[in-house]
């Protein structure tokens, strides 16, 4: 039987239309072997965290360069926890400070990466965390 | 423009230094990489002589400042009568925070203002919005009603400073608020200048800010030029923008090609109505990124003044030599800065400043250090426009017009990329014109996968970042410079003062305006006097955005990577 792909969802919370790096990254990872599911544009939480429980997804990638990170990262975490999906894993990338990083990842955020990082550190970190 | 003669001797000399000296000195010391290319991926030859030139014809590529086909510049006299506009941008919190910053800038000299709108406002929600929690006043300053508008310009005079806003989706509502704002300070409409972007079609390509669906959009963009003409003569309706695009991804002829192929679809639809061309073109802007690869961003805006002309020319008849000169704002690389050794983008950003001076640009804003961390503070802003004052009065380079006029790189460049402009627009013609090519994701797709080119070419190191995959030093744990913070009582004070107006103005004539605004826009007639009226009367942004929903629906985004 084969085996099942990783699932990805890649997501765009907020109003904020920067959209290059969610796209270059959800293309990447479907280069990679992942299976890439894109929200699209203006999500709020809510449609992430169902979107994500409805595709039975293993990953959340939100991309956030509106500075809403303090405040989008916990609410996810937290509908996450609410509907029994905290086995979804969280991760992150955009423009945000060392300092939030670190705060998000106590959280429960597994990794994130600046607006400097390569895809591929984000393709080696998914293929050991899942064994790919 | 050369004898034939003399550039065969110039290409027989050619052959004969690449046979000797280059050979035997390249057998000693290769050269650093097998091919040199730009930043948007082209290669670049080694040397560049009259012989590239070959059917160079003066007057027809260049001719004179100010005289078709422009390349030279949209002005007989550029930089030594009017220096390019300073023009940075400045937008965070309230309307007071932000009136604040104006204030500085100005008093540190700058010459014309920009102002940036957070999300909420630009997407057409009021800050009360379930979904503007969390991002009233962060990438920009919030504007619910004509209050806010007004506590932002307040102590300003509008009568001689231009402002630019930058607004797409709701720039209609406020051009209105401008306008309402001029007449309850008793400021003549015709003395109002500046630009409010209203670009949509880029929003459907690139930056992805937008309401209603493509047709109902672009007759917003067509009644606010239409307006324009007739009550604000010395306004620019709109700044057909192509720095959205390039940031999005794309190479530098993309950016040209896709904002000259916008502007063409802005020329039609005002012209379905009737109007002349002459009557409104010579008041559309442009604007550009000024990016990092220095000759290339020159050639851009050369080859994009000469490809316009000809288009207004040629394709649509205009006669008014105003309706052919393409003037534009620049803007440097927001992406090109990086988070980390954020002091580094100072020097890039006063290279690609430099870059846009040469290539003739009309205004300027030049990023601050930070930007790739935060909304850019007080001593990034200044520093910014420091390096535009230095370049005006120190370096010379705005002495002459056009002063890379003439070089052999740089007119092949420009050569190459009108070439490539031409291409493109060809083939969007071939489906059916811009708004056909939009419909099919064309635009979408070509700059995701430019994005996706260039991000694979930095990754192998082909395209060097200085400091992010060169030049790396540890990561300290937090930037070595003090950031803008985000005041956290923005979301509240902005809430509390839109339920004050919305308490103080008389509803029941709100909600007959917004009624009659949905019966205006039901017709074909200008929706800008109504919008006028509505703001007059205080309604708020959301309110004039969801009144026309129900005219116009909603734009559904197709999902493309």
């Amino acid at each position: 039987m084969p085996e099942r792909k990783v699932r990805i969802l890649v997501a765009k919370p907020g109003l904020d239309g920067h959209d290059r790096g969610a796209k270059v990254v959800a293309r990447a990872l479907r280069d990679a072997g992942f299976e890439v599911i894109y929200t699209g544009l203006h999500q709020t939480p809510e449609q992430i965290v169902a979107t994500a429980v409805q595709e039975d997804v293993d990953v959340i990638g939100l991309s956030i360069l509106s500075g809403t990170q303090m405040i989008v990262f916990p609410r996810i975490l937290e509908l996450l926890r609410e509907q029994g999906a905290g086995h979804i894993t969280v991760i992150g990338g955009g423009t945000m400070l060392p300092k939030e990083m670190r705060e998000l990842k106590a959280m429960g955020v597994a990794e994130l990466w600046g607006v400097d990082s390569s895809i591929q550190e984000i393709v080696d970190w998914l293929r050991q965390k899942f064994a790919t | 423009m050369f004898d034939p003669k003399k550039l065969e001797a110039i290409r027989r000399g050619l052959r004969a230094w690449e046979e000797s000296e280059l050979t035997a000195f390249q057998a000693r010391r290769p050269e650093r990489k097998r091919s040199f290319t730009t930043l948007s991926g082209r290669e670049v030859r080694r040397l560049y002589t009259a012989a590239d030139l070959e059917d160079f014809d003066y007057a027809e590529k260049l001719g004179y400042p100010g005289q078709y086909p422009f390349t030279r510049g949209p002005y007989p006299t550029m930089y030594r009568a009017q220096p390019w506009t300073m023009r940075q941008i400045a937008g965070f919190g309230t309307a007071r925070a932000t009136n604040e910053r104006l204030q500085f800038l100005i008093a540190q000299g700058q010459t014309g203002l920009s102002v940036d709108f957070d999300m909420p406002t630009l997407m057409g929600y009021d800050s009360d919005d379930p979904r503007a929690a969390g991002e009233v006043g962060r990438e920009g300053v919030a504007v619910d009603t004509l209050a806010d508008m007004e506590e932002l310009f307040l102590g300003i005079d509008l009568g001689s400073i231009s402002v630019s806003m930058t607004i797409n989706p709701t720039a209609w509502i406020l051009l209105a608020m401008y306008v309402a704002l001029a007449e309850k300070w008793g400021i003549a409409k015709e003395k109002l200048s500046g630009t409010v972007q209203n670009d949509i079609i880029k929003e459907f390509t690139a930056q992805k800010e937008w309401i209603y669906p493509v047709k109902p959009s672009l007759r917003i963009v067509r009644d606010s030029i239409i307006y324009s003409v007739h009550h604000l003569p010395r306004y620019n309706p709109v700044n057909i923008s192509g720095y959205h695009i390039r940031e999005a991804g794309s190479t530098a002829v993309q950016e040209a090609a896709f904002t000259l192929a916008a502007g063409i679809a802005y020329v039609e639809e005002v012209r379905k109505t009737g109007l002349d061309v002459d009557a409104f073109a010579p008041r559309l802007s442009f604007y550009f990124i000024s990016h990092s690869d220095f000759f290339e961003e020159i050639a851009k805006f050369r080859a994009a003044r000469r490809v316009w002309a000809k288009i207004m020319k040629e394709r649509f008849g205009a006669r008014k030599p105003e309706s052919m000169r393409l003037r534009f704002h620049c803007q440097t690389a927001g992406s090109s800065l990086t988070a980390v050794q954020p002091l580094n983008n100072v020097a890039r950003t006063a290279y690609q400043a430099m870059a846009a001076v040469l290539g003739g640009s009309q205004s300027l804003h030049t990023n601050g250090m930070d930007e790739a961390l935060a909304i850019p503070s007080e001593d990034a802003m200044k520093l910014a426009l420091r390096t535009q004052q230095i370049l005006l009065e120190e370096t010379g380079v705005a002495h002459s017009i056009d002063p890379l006029g003439g070089s052999y790189l740089v007119e092949a460049l420009t050569d190459q990329t009108e070439k490539e402009i031409w291409g493109y627009l060809e083939r969007i013609d071939g489906m059916g014109g811009t708004v056909a090519a939009l419909e099919r994701n064309f635009f979408q797709q070509e700059i995701a996968d430019s994005a996706y080119t260039y991000q694979v070419a930095k990754e192998k190191g082909e395209k060097t970042v200085v400091g992010v995959n060169r030049y790396r030093e540890p990561e300290s744990e937090d930037p070595p410079i003090p950031l803008h913070s985000v005041d956290p009582r923005t979301e509240q004070l902005q809430k509390e003062r839109l339920a004050r107006v919305k308490r103080e103005r008389d509803s029941a004539r709100v909600l007959k305006l917004l009624n009659e605004l949905r019966d205006v826009a039901r017709t074909d007639e200008n929706l800008m006097p109504i919008t006028v009226e509505c703001v007059r009367a205080h309604a708020s942004l959301g309110e004039i955005v969801n009144a026309l929903k129900d005219v116009f629906g909603l734009y559904r985004e197709p999902i493309v990577f």
